[in-house]
């Protein structure tokens, strides 16, 4: 039981991050190779407030967060203001994502590769579901406003949004911040969880995931990602009982994806119960062809 | 004082001069045809009076104000909106979520009330709403409004994008080939959309077109270049017999058959 409540956490924790990211690449349009690093100086930030100064954990996660937003706008104002084009943004995020590994490894007040053992455990279940779902609120909410607008319209067509007055520059910069102030957040609520963290939890393999949850989740919706995510670390963990096999199922529920759902489990779409109705046979008025993301 | 003042307005791309000096001055109101062979450079017109590329020579003044040297968003900011060649709509976003976004300048809240939805958040986006409508309806979309724009046949789409540029509250509206690609039927309607939308919001219009039925329709007085440089600026009646624009158009030997 304790296990499961333990992966259920790990799901809580990682959707925050994943939302946050969808924001960027699947409404904004931008793809981020590094996104574990915002996770990483959240997770830092947080543990080393309540660790060395005892500061009260809402507060160290607040910080957490403001630490990774103010991070992504020393990356992202260079990088945003020459408008790097998609592959190019990747690469920069993948060099800064290995950069802030590196730097964490190499701090003392970091403890360098061998981490911060001992931090208080306190991320539980409850806190984690009362930090998801408002966060999944809020990001609702966040694309159902004009900001959100303005950033799919980006992601649609750069050129003709410009002509409609839209700021790029500041449309793509307002979601990197919200996307890494989601993931510091998750950080925080990650440390506090494990109650360790050392600098190697961060590589570009956790960075691939959530941009994987993504893009495999869909492109422009937010329940898809959701539903990637969850189901990325779900499934490896049922299938611990055919160990050698994990992986490969893993792989193959990519490949699966990718074959019979090429724009992704939910692409451009939310999960909702019309979704159901046109389904069932009999029930299927009204919903052909409307409201689309 | 002229709306729009181009004057000596220079563009080269590398060794190549896509505009070469042109100078023109439109007055309020005034809708303008703007013809060429293609490749003469009219949409790379278009281009720089949005700021979308910056002229190598020259000042273009919108108003009075010297805008030569501003960023798109600031041109569109003064008034100047366009639609383009090729459409571009937010193809996943419906019809009127294509309106409704670029009305964003009038949706008067903050970050942090959009974040936690506040009543004032749903009270504004409700009336955003109900204005992009006023917008399809002036073009006839309204009963399209919830459909995906690129589910849109091709002349509503071009539609779409005249409402869409509406909603900016233009004073100068760049039209570039909206015609293209509509039958006779179509571009019928389009001359008399042009015409109800530029009496209803009091525009001053330039246009781009190759068909030359909906440039004599609309434009009493017509541009034309050719290679980048000015050929003619002349009423429409001036324009037809010319004879450098029959060259322009039909080639050397055009001349040499009617003489």
């Amino acid at each position: 039981m304790q296990y499961i409540l333990g992966v259920l956490s790990v799901i809580g924790i990682e959707i925050i991050a994943t939302v946050g990211l969808s924001v960027f690449t699947g409404f904004t349009g931008l793809f981020s190779l590094g996104h574990a690093a915002f996770m990483a100086i959240g997770a830092y930030t947080a543990a080393i407030l309540t660790y060395f100064y005892n500061v009260p954990f809402l507060f160290a996660l607040l910080a957490g967060m403001l630490m990774s937003a103010a991070v992504s706008m020393i990356i992202g104002f260079p990088t945003l203001r020459a408008k790097l084009r998609g592959d190019y943004f990747a690469i920069a995020t993948l060099g800064f994502g290995e950069a802030v590994r590196v730097i964490l490894e190499n701090l003392s007040i970091t403890q360098g590769a061998r981490g911060l053992p001992g931090i208080s455990h306190y991320t539980t279940l409850p806190v984690v579901m009362v930090f998801s779902l408002l966060v999944v609120w809020m990001t609702r909410n966040f694309i159902w406003s004009k900001y959100g607008r303005n950033a799919i319209a980006v992601r649609e067509d750069a050129v003709a949004s410009e002509m409609a007055g839209i700021d790029l520059f500041k449309v793509r910069m307002i979601s990197l911040i919200y996307s890494a102030a989601c993931g510091g957040l998750a950080g925080g609520l990650f440390a506090h969880y494990l109650n360790y963290i050392q600098p190697a939890m961060f590589t570009s393999v956790l960075s691939t995931q959530l941009t994987a949850a993504v893009v495999a989740g869909g492109m422009g919706s937010l329940t898809g990602p959701i539903i990637a995510i969850s189901l990325f670390i779900a499934v490896p963990e049922v299938l611990r009982v055919a160990n050698m096999w994990r992986l490969v199922v893993y792989g193959l529920i990519l490949v699966l994806i990718m074959i019979y759902r090429p724009s992704g489990i939910m692409g451009y779409h939310e999960f909702s119960f019309e979704i159901l109705k046109k389904i069932i046979p009999g029930r299927a008025a009204g919903y052909a062809g409307k409201r689309g993301i | 004082m002229a709306l729009l003042e181009l004057k000596g307005v220079t563009k080269r791309f590398g060794g190549i001069v896509a505009v070469k000096d042109i100078s023109f001055a439109l007055e309020q109101n005034e809708i303008v045809g703007l013809i060429g062979p293609n490749g003469a450079g009219k949409t790379t017109i278009f281009n720089l009076i949005t700021g979308v590329y910056k002229v190598t020579g020259g000042k273009i003044f919108f108003d009075g104000k010297d805008i030569t040297d501003l960023d798109p968003v600031s041109i569109v900011k003064c008034g100047i909106a366009r639609t383009f060649q090729n459409i571009r709509l937010f193809n996943k976003l419906s019809v009127i979520e294509n309106i409704r976004t670029v009305l964003f300048r009038e949706a008067d809240y903050n970050m942090v009330e959009a974040l936690f939805r506040s009543p004032k958040v749903t009270k504004i986006e409700k009336q955003l709403v109900e204005k992009a409508m006023e917008y399809l309806k002036v073009v006839e979309l309204e009963e399209y409004a919830n459909y995906r724009a690129d589910s849109l046949p091709y002349g509503l789409q071009r539609k779409l994008e005249i409402a869409r540029a509406l909603a900016l509250k233009p004073r100068l509206l760049l039209l570039d080939e909206p015609a293209a690609g509509m039958n006779p039927e179509e571009s019928l309607m389009l001359v008399d959309l042009i015409r109800k939308v530029k009496e209803r919001y009091n525009l001053t219009i330039i246009l781009i077109e190759h068909h030359m039925d909906v440039v004599m329709e609309l434009c009493p007085r017509i541009i034309v270049i050719n290679f980048g440089e000015m050929l003619i600026d002349g009423t429409k009646e001036e324009v037809q017999s010319d004879p450098r624009v029959l060259k322009a158009y039909l080639g050397e030997e055009y001349t040499y058959v009617k003489g």
